[in-house]
């Protein structure tokens, strides 16, 4: 008997420390214990339609164009500055967005509405480029200053984008001025030798050119994916803009790039001008060439794009041609022919079909942008959300309080098991949602405090059951198993009915519905367990030391 | 502690009472339901989850009063507004209508510049906006009804194979007579119907459910114990209801004990969720006791089984 009881409280001790770890590597993971839904930490939700007015359009057509936004939306996602966003197609038509704790709801509409635009350029060798690297490097240092240069030259690797803004800006900016005023002002000789000095020094310190390294491939650096915040500051600097190479640009490529186990991203360098846009193109398509084993991509442009496409790319046979999405670089393939409007992108042996297909996507994205509608948006700010987890959680705290006092005052001790198996009930329930990575909305704390009330019911089912049977005179083992018998039925009827509702509540419901119903569905598997397993493994050990016929409180 | 240790309360023989009653109550909502959509053109006062349309809620800096408010919003041209949260509390909910023609997201914008234009040197934050496009508000308006009859099919299913048809029945009888009970509540009141407030109601199903099947698992075992059939019905129900009786006042009691903790202490955003559900546990608890149980014995004299002459039929299988 001993060894069962000890097996069990075994049982129980593991299934808690189990969900302990879902907490606390959930927390480790994300910061946070749990996920919090939007109406809890602040954050907008929308839903988006294809405009079509005139209802037009075929159900496929609409579900490509979706496709399309959705492809469009998440290349953009960096502009959010949103940890984890949702973006999900619902029902083929619909596309709902989920950013958590935005603070501009108007540049976040903007930036999900803004029209893709899909561009061709032309990458360069970077011969020119690397001569205009000392260029870029001292403009740099002018318009920082070489103290904050240095400050940052030292921790170049291992800072973080924020740190490394706050450093430049936090950092005396009289720097930059002080050496600037030093040059005009010729009569100080003390300064001209201070701007000397610093001049030499300037020249001494490469910000932007230690960042690069050589590409894998001709017309374009790599650029370490830690260094790229910092990069992007400095290439957003006009005096650097102005030291470019004349009609050359760079822009980033959307792919990380793994070598000697460092994540990189490229940085290309193109033509200015792009050569054609998104307007000549038809239609893109992915298909895959079972002779050579790859996947390609089929584009067909409109005549006069077919034109200029003949003549730009017989002109550069063995160039670089670079697709970019809303100036981000998504492929550059080589042109190994004259191609009209007609023409076919390889992607390599061995290419997954789903490259091919996500090119596609990109090319027919910008093709032809889709108009679409908001049709539902939802935004709290965040000190609403702040004031729903204060509230609900006092009120949960007051709630479990109550419970406890009525549980102890009314079955003693058996009260003092009840809550026992109450409390690894919440962990189990939070470690669930932890583990299921599960979102906490408001509803959802209610469905929590209310699962609580569910899981107090199981406990006095039995309870109820062990004092009718002590009352008909029963010895008390046999009391405790009868009434754990008795209670199964009701118990298991009560909860698959219950069950039965969130299922279909997670079925038809949406946003804060569903983690209304993530809950309850968890609460409800909880404390089945917590009430048939726990709560019998804790009275058995409250039994053990006793003789069969021992009276017990309750 | 013991409460109802050994009651015999003759419940079962009270039940034209409590017809009477749940009359009244079902009178009084339907009749409420009847005048909404006399007046509001429909039963209930749909929120913007169903009927599209937009809600943005404003918190200001200091005092202000829902009269200042309305006359920076126009006036009498101005949309419904509402205070939220307790007497005092500087915080609004105002609820604009959709435009035809307008985008959805033009018209909340359009009332947060109106508030900044017209009340200069006031701080204000938009805490919530809510804008669902009148298409969508339909849409959710039937998932939410389908919710509803989903899980009121799949529990009766669920209940004639578990239990009997007649118990499954009874169990139905009992839910519909809460729900309806708590929808002419909302409707009385004119609580503003939310995708939330659907949770609630399918809750309270389950909550009802619960209730009776706690009090038929016992009529049943009774009826499955030895001299069962020598019994009268209507004793061995209000036997059964009296033997059940400590666990569910405990059980609605500590429920309603946290319950009443989330109203006091939960905030605004979901004190109509709580309400709901309050109210839903009490019906609940009563139609279990008062409707569920009388409409077994009712099933059971109608056509049920221990007739003089026919021979006791087996229990139908269930065929839903």
């Amino acid at each position: 008997m001993f060894n069962s009881v000890r097996s069990r409280l075994i049982i129980v001790a593991l299934v808690v420390v189990t969900a302990v770890w879902q907490l606390y590597s959930h927390k480790t993971r994300t910061g946070e214990w749990l996920k919090l839904g939007l109406d809890l930490q602040g954050g907008m939700h929308l839903v988006l339609e294809v405009d079509d007015p005139d209802g037009t359009m075929t159900a496929e057509a609409r579900s490509d164009m979706i496709d399309r936004v959705d492809r469009i939306i998440r290349t953009r996602i960096d502009e959010f500055g949103v940890e984890e966003p949702l973006i999900q197609k619902v029902g083929g038509e619909r596309l709902i967005v989920e950013l958590a704790g935005i603070d501009d709801e108007d540049q976040a509409k903007g930036i999900v509405q803004r029209n893709a635009f899909l561009e061709f350029k032309l990458v360069l060798p970077t011969i020119d480029f690397e001569q205009a690297l000392s260029r870029i490097d001292r403009a740099v240092v002018t318009s920082l200053g070489v103290d904050s240069i240095r400050a940052l030259g030292r921790d170049v690797a291992g800072q973080e984008g924020d740190d490394l803004t706050d450093l430049l800006f936090g950092t005396d900016p009289a720097a930059a001025t002080d050496s600037m005023t030093a040059v005009s002002d010729s009569a100080a000789a003390a300064a001209a030798a201070a701007a000397d000095s610093a001049e030499a020094e300037a020249n001494a310190l490469r910000p932007f050119s230690s960042l690069l390294a050589f590409g894998d491939i001709e017309g374009a650096f790599l650029v370490a994916a830690e260094d790229r915040p910092i990069a992007e500051m400095f290439l957003a600097m006009p005096e650097v803009e102005r030291a470019f190479p004349r009609d050359q640009i760079v822009l980033w490529g959307a792919d990380l790039v793994s070598q000697a186990a460092r994540n990189y991203y490229r940085l290309y360098v193109l033509e200015e001008d792009s050569f054609l846009t998104g307007e000549e193109l038809e239609d893109a398509t992915a298909g895959r060439d079972p002779q050579f084993n790859q996947s390609q991509v089929q584009f067909q442009l409109s005549r006069a794009g077919g034109r200029q496409f003949a003549r730009f790319s017989g002109a550069h046979v063995g160039d670089f041609l670079a697709i970019v999405l809303d100036n981000e670089v998504m492929s550059a393939p080589v042109i190994r022919d004259r191609i009209g409007a007609r023409g076919q992108i390889d992607m390599g042996q061995g290419t997954p079909l789903e490259e091919a297909r996500d090119l596609a996507l990109v090319l027919r994205a910008g093709a032809l942008p889709a108009r679409i509608n908001i049709v539902e948006e939802r935004t709290v700010g965040p000190s609403l959300g702040q004031d729903s987890i204060d509230q609900g959680s006092l009120a949960g705290l007051v709630g479990i309080v109550l419970v406890v006092f009525i549980m102890i005052l009314y079955y003693r001790v058996a009260g003092l098991i009840a809550v026992g198996a109450l409390a690894v009930y919440v962990t189990l329930v939070l470690g669930g949602l932890a583990g299921m990575n599960a979102t906490l909305t408001v509803p959802g704390i209610a469905g929590l405090i209310l699962s609580i009330g569910m899981a107090v019911d199981a406990n006095v089912l039995i309870f109820e059951r062990i004092r009718e049977e002590l009352a008909k005179g029963r010895v008390t083992r046999s009391a405790v198993d009868d009434g754990f018998e008795h209670a199964l039925s009701a118990i298991v009827d009560a909860n698959i009915t219950t069950l039965i509702t969130a299922l279909i509540l997670f079925q038809f419901g949406t946003g804060p519905v569903r983690g209304f119903a993530v809950t309850l569905s968890i609460g409800i598997v909880a404390s089945f367990f917590s009430a048939l397993f726990v709560t019998r493994s804790f009275f058995l050990a409250y039994l053990s030391g006793r003789k069969a016929s021992d009276p017990i409180s309750i | 502690m013991r409460l109802f240790q050994d009651a015999s309360y003759a419940f079962i023989q009270q039940r034209k009472r409590a017809y009477v009653i749940s009359a009244i109550v079902l009178l009084v909502g339907i009749g409420a339901m009847a005048y909404n959509v006399a007046t509001l053109g429909s039963w209930a006062n749909y929120g913007v989850d169903f009927l599209g349309g937009s809600l943005v809620q404003v918190r200001f800096d200091g005092e202000m009063t829902a009269g200042e408010l309305r006359d920076a919003l126009g006036g009498a041209q101005s949309p419904p507004i509402t205070r939220f949260g307790g007497e005092g509390a500087a915080e609004f909910v105002i609820r604009a209508p959709l435009d035809e023609d307008a985008s959805i997201t033009e018209v909340a914008d359009g009332v947060e510049a109106t508030l900044r234009a017209n009340l200069p040197g006031r701080n204000f934050e938009v805490v919530r906006t809510e804008l669902v496009g009148a298409k969508v508000g339909g849409e959710l308006q039937q998932k939410a009804l389908m919710a509803v009859l989903f899980s009121f099919l799949l529990t009766l299913a669920y209940l004639a194979v578990r239990f009997e048809l007649r118990f499954g029945l009874a169990a139905v009888i009992a839910t519909a007579h809460d729900i309806l009970i708590t929808l002419g509540f909302l409707a009385l009141f004119r609580v503003e119907i939310a995708l939330p407030t659907v949770a609630a109601i399918l809750t309270i199903l389950g909550y009802s459910l619960n209730d009776t099947i706690v009090v038929f698992d016992r009529i049943r075992e009774n009826m499955n114990a030895k001299g069962a059939r020598k019994t009268d019905p209507v004793a061995l129900v209000n036997q059964s209801i009296n033997e059940t009786l400590p666990r569910t006042v405990l059980t609605s009691g500590t429920t309603l004990a946290v319950l009443v903790a989330l109203l006091v202490l939960g905030g605004a955003v979901i004190r109509d969720f709580t309400l709901v559900l309050i109210l839903g546990i009490l019906i609940g608890t009563y139609s279990s006791i008062f409707v569920a149980s009388p409409a077994l014995i009712e099933i059971q004299k109608r056509w049920g089984v221990g007739g003089v002459s026919e021979k006791k039929p087996r229990p139908e299988p269930a065929t839903v």
